[in-house]
Order: C-alpha cells, then structure tokens, then sequence
C-alpha cells in the first residue's frame, strides 16, 4: 500500500496537466449517484435484429431490453407472458390464441398491434426469411388477425415446446416500417431504446419514457466491446466497466472473489459441451468403440483442467438445472482398463487414428488437449486441427468431414437435434426419431417430462458423443449492482431490473 | 520484422524530377491493381461461407441459399471482380455482410482512431530516437552510447503488447490516471480523446523509437567515418556544426526508410495493442472481419491499407529527392 502510494505521488507529479484535466473530469463524475451501467461483452454483434442472424451477441443486447416477443423467458428458464398477457390452448393443442397487452408502443412512437404480430411471424417463416431459426416457427400454419388485440396461430401439428419457442430472441415482434432497418436502427417495444453504436467500442441504449410495463430503473447502458481477456480483466479493476456477465478470463477469477468491491457469479447455461463423434465413420461407426471412448475420458480433470473447475458434468445431452434432467454421470465412469478391454472387443486391440478438429473457444483448444492425452492412454492417436468457426462450420458442421470435435451447444433444450436426418454427428436411429416426435406432438408436461428422460437415456446408452460438462456462466460485478441474471437460460443480458443499491 | 530496403537511385535513369514522380505512380497503380487481383483470390479460396456463419448451426438451407441471394454471392467471380473494383474506382467500397453499412463509413470511422494514433506514435517515437541516436553517436564507445545501445537493446527485445499489459497495470489499475482502454470518440473533447490514446501510442512507439535510434546512431557513425566530414573539418568547421549540417543530413537517407516502414507498421500492424486497449482501430475491424468471413470489408479494408502503404512509400521516395539536393535538380 505504501508503495502504491509513493508511487501514485511520484507519477502524479511526473505527469503532464493534461492528464491532471482529465483525472478531475473522472473523479467530479464518480462522486454523483450512477444511474447508468456499462456492462462488458466478448463479441460486437454484427448488427442488431436478432430476427436475422444466429450470433448470439445480437440477443446479449437486444434481449428483453429492446426487443420482446409474445413471451419471454426469465432469468431461470421459465416461460413468462411478455407482448402476450395470456393465452388459450385449445384441446387438440393446435389452436394458440393470444391477448395482447394493450397500449404498447413501438420506440419509434407506432403502435403495436395484433397486425405486427402477424407481420412478424410471417415474416419469420416466409420463404425468403432470413431467421437464423426458422425451424422454431415451422409447425405454423397460420396466424390470424382476430381483433386488435388478440391473435389466433393455428399449427399444423401439436408443438410441445411452442410458447418456449416463442421466447426466443429470434421471435420477437418487430413493426412494418421498421423491420427492413432494425440491423443498424433497432426498433422494439421494450424498456430501453437503442441510442447510438460506435462501431468496435460500445452500444448505447436509453430508458424508454413511454414503456407499457414497468419502467427500467437504469436510465441508460452501454455494452462495451472488450474481447482480450487481459483488457477484460483491466477494465472490471480500474472500473471502466461496472459488469462483464460472462467474464473471459476465468484464471484471474480468485482476484475478483477476495476483493470486496466485486460479486463473482458462477451460474449455468444452456451449453452442453460435447466431444462430438462422426458416427459414420470408421471406428467410431461402432458402438462398442465410442462407449470405449467415453470411459476412456476423464471428466473432471478436464473441468478442472480446461475450465478451472467451473462447469459441471454432464452425462446426456441435457441441462442439469432442467426439471426433466436425470443425471446419467455414473454410466461411462473414468476407466481406462475397462476402455482398452471395449476396444479388444470391437477388434480395435491396438487402438487406431483420427482427427480431432477444434473451433476457436478455449474449451475447446484446452479440452483439446487433455483429451488427446486421455485417449493416447488407450492406444488412439489423435491429430489436432485448429479450425476457425468459418471453417469449422464448413468442415465440420456441414460437410460433416471430421472424427472428433469439441463445441458447446448452447440453444435451449436442444436434444432433439439427435433426431434431425444428416445432422453433424451422422447418428441414425429410428427409434430416437419417434421418441422426439412424440415429444413434439405431447402438451402434457408430466409426460413430456418422462420423454425427455427416456431421450436422455437413448443417447447415452449409444454414446453417440462423450458428453464432457456443462458450461458454467462466470460473471463479474461491482458489488453495489443488483438484478443481473446469475444463470443464462438464453443467452441474454436482461438488464430491465438491474439497479444500484441505495 | 524491420527489413532496411536498399534505397532507390532514381537518377540513375538520368530522368528529371517530374517524369521520376509520373514513373514512380504508374508503378504504384500497377501495384494496387496487382494487391487487387490477389486480395480477392485469396478471398475466393478461403474456406468458409458468409451466410453460415452468419446464420449459424440451425438455419436451414433455404435460408442460407435466400441470404446468399441477397448478399449477392452467387454471381460469377470475375462479375463480382469487376463490380468490385470499378466500384471502388466510384468511391463505392460495398456494403458489409455483417454490418449492413457502407465499408467506406466503417474505415472511415475506424481510420479516425488509427491514423491518430500512428502520428502521434510516430512522433513520439522520433522524438525519442533522433536525440538519443545522435547522442549515442556523438559519443561512440563511452559510457553513455553503452547504456544508450544497452536500453534500446530492451526496447527491442521487450514484447509490445506486454509492455502495454504493465503499461495498463500500472496507470489505469493502480494509478487511476487513465482509462484501461477503449475509445470515446473525438466528439467527447480533444483532450479525453486524446487520454485514451497515451498509453497504446507509448505503448507503440517505445519499440519503435528503439530500433529508429540504432539506425541513426550507425547511419550518423558511417557518415562521420566519410571523407567529406574530414574535409569540412579541415576547413575549420566544429565538430558540432559539421555533425548537424553535413553528419545528421546524410544519414536521415536510411533513417527516412524505416520511418517509411513504420508508419506503415503502425497504420496496418497494430491489431494486438488495439485489443490489449480495446480501441476500434482499422486493424481490429478486419481481424474481425476476417473471423465472421465479412469478405466485403476484409476486402475493401485490405486495398485500403495497401493503397496507404503504398502512398506512404511514395512520399517517402519523394523525402530522398528533399533530402538529397542531387535528385532534386534530376541530375
């Protein structure tokens, strides 16, 4: 301390007035009550209509605070009315039919109607769509106009999970005249509007005086763009920003938890990280082979080791915190003997070679590692090729030319991916398909639940992948802020109730 | 990194001062055109496809194939080549994939942080180095040059973007006296803006100066060793005024072309200091770019650069013929 202050004198006389301006500027704004935040994220959006594009820092802003859908979902997952303030299902669970709230306008001072509802969600499954997710809207056959606030979607088959879907960022309920600008102008109906972007450095929002709901304590936010770990560590320390939600340096986290100027989050996600297998392909074709592989990892150490302890095992392809999950860590434990004696079995005594192609995340180079290690142990021999997310996406995910891969998947309730024809992991199974169909077409929940378990069940039976952890939310901030979300059900930074203390 | 180029002999075409300019300008179109043709096939062959990355793991494939469409990605190369390029000849740089602005607006908001903090680099750095390489110089093999030499030696060797780490530490962790980083934009004054750009143009221009003295103080020592010096000398000169009038002249030929290279380093080289300070630099725009495959800006961002490097050399040419009266008069 006493350096530090001897130091912080010497410097302060060794530096220019200049700087002594600028320091008096920081300190006077320091000393007012905040009613701003300034909140850090990893990636710049590319734009902001997060009805046209897949990237997930599109939703970290917009989500909840400027754009909302017909529901919306809440800080643990759960389905919460938003543009929608109820809704009737009919018995054959075809018929939805939404009220709407009333008296909401869009930020631009036009009103929202049931009209923009329809608008929104044509839109969304037209043929020239551009929806990164237009499969969520797939099952709709039409939506209608009953009167100005009430809308009636009628499906073509029963949606289990509709009004889940329905919260996605990807559904939110955009007007006419603005739809074409929303990339570069976003215009929505929630509690904050969009006030400028400096491209590379931050997002602007600012209170929005006439919402329908319960205003924003916040009167403005920005999202500071800070992808270099280092950087992100600087700036949370100096205080140049107030939050970053999903902090990118988790080795520096220990400085954070002593110091009592900051609260340090640890949540979870929707991202089960798997170590993805073609099962198409030579070796991994057989079953025996690919539960081989999965005793042969060990899980911990590679949470331990890839992610400093901050992820939680995993032994389906489902999220712990879900009501329908069934833990499934014990099927495959770390056992390289028992390993060894599978692959004797399925004739592969003396192991065999393979690729093991990573995208960019540091799970995925880190885990990378281990698990090359891991398997080294049982007599396979991986190669490692790194792969950007361009050429990941190409290689990988569309030309399916890959053995092994890490990667999170981070869409909400995603297990029915294992039923789509010619997905990535090239796994097959008829049964698994008619399990997930019949999940789509059950509304009863305790039934739906029973499915899901059974899914759970039929993928790890197979191992159709070595399902390694669930990827922990570490968020970093001061300790005077309250109301940001501790676990991401979607990836969202919902600010709408963030507010500082006093 | 630092390659000394061998410096040109204009004259050796016996051609006057203006013909060399026209010459040289020629040259330099036939070398965008050329940056031209291999930025885009290098484009063209990069794996990875746009709309993909974009859309992300669950779009389906009409989808893809609808935003391809709007994107125009599925005209025929050499249509795109040219549309491309005749473009940018109208001043159109094209529209980026991911942004949906015009490229032209996104470099040139970008080319506001970057240029800044080049200059002010680049004169910190000379600053630095045109003293201390001539003190060295002026003082070869005593004390002084030895600890001069052994510094700079550091300023070498000391990684850039760890010295910017310690730099942040130090001034915005534990000081307080400056932000960690990021950019506020000229509009929120001169001097805030300016603040932010302390410590990354230090941070620069530290190495920098490092390596521009070493080139002077051997530039300087190889001409005080001419036969010239000794002449003016001999006809009763200082030792001062002849290192100043005939020594510091005659080797700013070398120290001219790495300041050439540069700036060149500092406008198109900087994106790892631009992440450590998170500034929105031209740099950090086509990393990024590249990464999300927004092959309309790298592209258009990359030919902006070369043009700018190539622009820089230019200018540099030009500064031999003001330094050397000889090219001047075309002899």
């Amino acid at each position: 301390m006493n350096t530090h202050k001897t130091l912080r004198a010497f410097t302060k006389l060794a530096i220019g007035t200049a700087l002594a301006m600028g320091l008096a500027g920081a300190t006077l704004s320091a000393a007012q009550t905040k009613t701003d935040v300034s909140l850090g994220i990893v990636l710049e959006p590319p734009h902001l209509d997060p009805t046209a594009g897949a990237a997930a820092a599109i939703d970290e802003v917009t989500y909840a605070n400027v754009f909302e859908g017909l529901t919306r979902i809440g800080p643990n997952g759960e389905v919460l009315p938003a543009l929608a303030k109820s809704w009737e299902i009919s018995e054959d669970g075809l018929t939805y039919t939404f009220r709407l709230q009333d008296d909401v306008r869009f930020h631009d001072g036009t009103d929202f109607n049931a009209e923009d509802v329809k608008f929104s969600l044509d839109r969304a499954r037209s043929a020239d769509s551009t929806n990164a997710q237009k499969p969520l809207f797939e099952a709709i056959e039409s939506v209608e106009v009953v009167a100005p606030d009430t809308v009636q979607v009628v499906l073509s088959r029963p949606v289990g999970g509709f009004l889940f879907n329905l919260g996605w960022g990807d559904a939110v309920i955009v007007a006419p005249e603005s739809a074409d600008s929303n990339k570069t102008q976003p215009v929505g109906t929630g509690p904050f509007a969009f006030d400028r972007w400096v491209k590379g450095q931050e997002i602007s929002l600012k209170r929005f005086e006439d919402y329908w709901g319960e205003p924003a304590a916040l009167e403005a936010a920005q999202f500071k763009i800070i992808a270099d770990p280092n950087a992100a560590f600087a700036a949370m320390m100096s205080g140049d920003v107030d939050a970053f939600p999903n902090f990118p340096a988790p080795e520096t986290l220990m400085q954070f938890e002593t110091d009592p100027r900051f609260t340090v989050s640890v949540g979870s996600t929707e991202g089960e990280t798997i170590l993805a297998m073609n099962n198409a392909n030579g070796p991994l074709a057989n079953a025996l082979v690919r539960q081989a592989i999965s005793h042969a990892i060990n899980k911990q150490a590679l949470i331990e080791g890839a992610m400093f302890g901050r992820g939680t095992p995993i032994g389906s392809h489902f999220a712990p915190h879900h009501p329908a999950y069934t833990d499934l860590t014990g099927t495959y434990p770390f056992d390289p003997d028992k390993a060894k004696e599978l692959l004797a079995e399925a004739g592969f005594a003396d192991g065999f070679t393979a690729t093991l192609k990573l995208p960019p995340p540091q799970y995925a180079r880190r885990g990378g590692e281990l698990i090359r290690s891991d398997l080294q142990k049982v007599g396979i021999e991986l190669e490692i090729v790194p792969l950007e997310w361009a050429q990941w996406l190409t290689e990988v995910f569309r030309e399916k030319n890959y053995d092994f891969t890490i990667v999170s998947h981070t869409e909400p309730m995603d297990i029915g991916i294992y039923a789509r024809d010619d997905y990535y992991f090239n796994y097959d199974n008829p049964e698994f398909k008619e399990l997930i169909s019949a999940l789509n077409a059950e509304t009863d929940k305790e039934k739906r639940y029973d499915l899901m378990r059974q899914a759970q069940e039929m993928i790890t039976a197979d191992a159709v992948n070595v399902f390694l952890f669930q990827l922990g939310k570490t968020g970093v901030w001061n300790a005077e802020l309250e109301g940001l979300w501790e676990n991401a059900p979607i990836q969202a930074n919902d600010i709408t109730k963030v507010h500082w203390k006093n | 990194m630092i390659v000394p180029v061998p410096v040109r002999d204009p004259q050796a075409d016996g051609l006057p001062m203006f013909s060399y300019g026209v010459l040289r300008l020629l040259g330099l179109t036939l070398t965008l055109l050329a940056a031209s043709i291999v930025v885009f096939v290098v484009l063209e062959v990069l794996p990875g496809d746009p709309a993909q990355v974009m859309l992300g793991i669950n779009a389906q494939p009409d989808t893809l194939e609808a935003l391809r469409a709007e994107l125009g990605l599925n005209a025929p190369a050499l249509t795109r080549y040219l549309e491309w390029v005749t473009g940018m000849f109208r001043g159109d740089f094209g529209i980026s994939y991911t942004y949906d602005v015009p490229v032209a607006e996104l470099l040139a908001e970008r080319a506001w942080v970057s240029l800044p903090l080049a200059v002010i680099a680049l004169t910190l750095s000379t600053a630095l180095a045109f003293p201390i390489g001539i003190m060295a110089a002026r003082f070869r093999g005593r004390a002084l040059d030895t600890g001069i030499m052994g510094l700079t030696q550091i300023g070498i060797a000391i990684p850039n973007f760890w010295f910017a780490i310690l730099l942040v530490y130090v001034f915005a962790i534990v000081l307080r006296l400056v932000p960690s980083g990021g950019f506020p934009g000229w509009d929120a004054g001169f001097f805030t803006a300016l603040q932010a750009l302390i410590l990354p143009a230090i941070a620069l221009a530290l190495p920098q100066a490092a390596i521009l003295a070493r080139v002077m103080r051997s530039a300087l020592i190889d001409v005080m060793s001419e036969d010239y010096i000794r002449t003016a000398r001999a006809k009763g000169l200082s030792a001062r005024v002849t290192l100043w009038r005939h020594g510091v002249r005659n080797a700013l030929i070398p120290v001219l072309t790495i300041l050439g290279l540069q700036f060149s380093f500092l406008i198109a080289g900087t994106v790892i200091i631009e992440n450590v300070f998170y500034l929105p630099g031209l740099g950090r725009l086509i990393f990024q770019a590249i990464t999300q495959r927004d092959l309309m800006t790298v592209k258009s961002g990359v030919m902006v650069l070369v043009a700018l490097v190539v622009a820089i050399t230019f200018i540099v040419d030009l500064a031999y013929a003001a330094v050397d009266p000889r090219l001047r008069r075309g002899r």
